[in-house]
């Protein structure tokens, strides 16, 4: 049962890679998370919402939908655009592929975002557009501790 | 983003302050390249002490710093790192290549 969800649609300009990370920490407040947990989320929505913006548009403009689910304690992020889509996936999430090296980014969005958050789905469609969807489980710890406790 | 800069010698410190991301990465680049072009700082001491937020794009742009310096002789260094930007520091290997040091001083005793 979904406790909780937001949907958010905005334009892929660069500006709203900190407002997406904002939206986001604050939705995730209410699961009371540790603040390690809160930079795991905004660090991972960042990659993904960044990604959109340069690869997905290509730095023209398109529109970014972020969806955010709260189950129990499991925050699941989507991350969706309707652009380029990806050709090759496998490839796409090595640590350090990059198909735009000439813009200086370093091929770590996904490697980021696999080690930062539980699970990472990617569907993506060449010429259609691309989901990231993310699980994360918060207060994973203190929730352990109230058991043994 | 905030940047502060500030030349000891052959150095030039960069202090950031706030978020590096995407949006922020060209402002850094293109601060830096600017002074670098001036020929009077060989090396770069980046004080991350006072940055709260930092993703694979400001990684992307410091390794773009590191190799345009390191090919003209000069170093890249970093220092005053917070637990979160060190995580992923050493998730990215880049701690491999960039010495850390805990304060500017230690630094650029080193350099
Ligand atoms: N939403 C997307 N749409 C199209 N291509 C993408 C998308 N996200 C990632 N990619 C592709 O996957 C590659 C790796 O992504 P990532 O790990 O974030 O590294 P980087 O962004 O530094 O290139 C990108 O270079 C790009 O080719
Ligand atoms: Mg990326």
């Amino acid at each position: 049962m979904v406790q909780n969800f937001l949907k958010l649609e905005i334009p892929s300009k660069s500006e709203n890679e900190s407002l997406a990370r904002i939206v986001i920490s604050a939705f995730a407040a209410q699961l009371d998370p540790t603040i390690e947990e809160i930079s795991d989320l905004k660090i991972a929505v960042s990659e993904a919402v960044t990604n959109a913006i340069i690869h997905a548009y290509d730095s023209e403009e398109g529109i970014i939908y972020i969806h955010a689910f709260l189950e129990e304690n499991k925050l699941t992020l989507e991350v969706i655009d309707h652009g380029m889509g990806i050709e090759d996936l496998e490839q796409a999430r090595q640590p350090l592929f990059t198909t735009k090296p000439e813009l200086e980014r370093s091929g770590m969005g996904f490697t980021i975002m696999e080690s930062f958050m539980d699970k990472v789905e990617v569907e993506s469609f060449p010429g259609q557009g691309t989901t990231v969807r993310m699980v994360k489980e918060i207060n994973k710890n203190k929730k352990v501790q109230s058991k043994e406790g | 983003m905030e940047i502060e800069l500030k030349l000891v010698r052959k150095n030039l410190i960069v202090r950031l302050k706030g978020e590096l991301d995407h949006h922020t990465a060209s402002c850094f680049r293109e601060e830096v390249e600017r002074e670098f072009e001036k020929e009077i700082a060989q090396n770069l001491v980046l004080n991350l002490g006072e940055l709260t937020f930092m993703d694979s794009s400001g990684l992307g742009v410091i390794l773009g710093r590191y190799r345009r310096i390191t090919e003209k002789g000069g170093k890249v260094v970093v220092t005053n790192m917070q637990p979160q930007v060190e995580r992923l520091y050493s998730l990215s290997g880049l701690q491999k290549i960039i010495p850390h040091y805990r304060r500017e001083e230690e630094a650029l005793r080193n350099l």
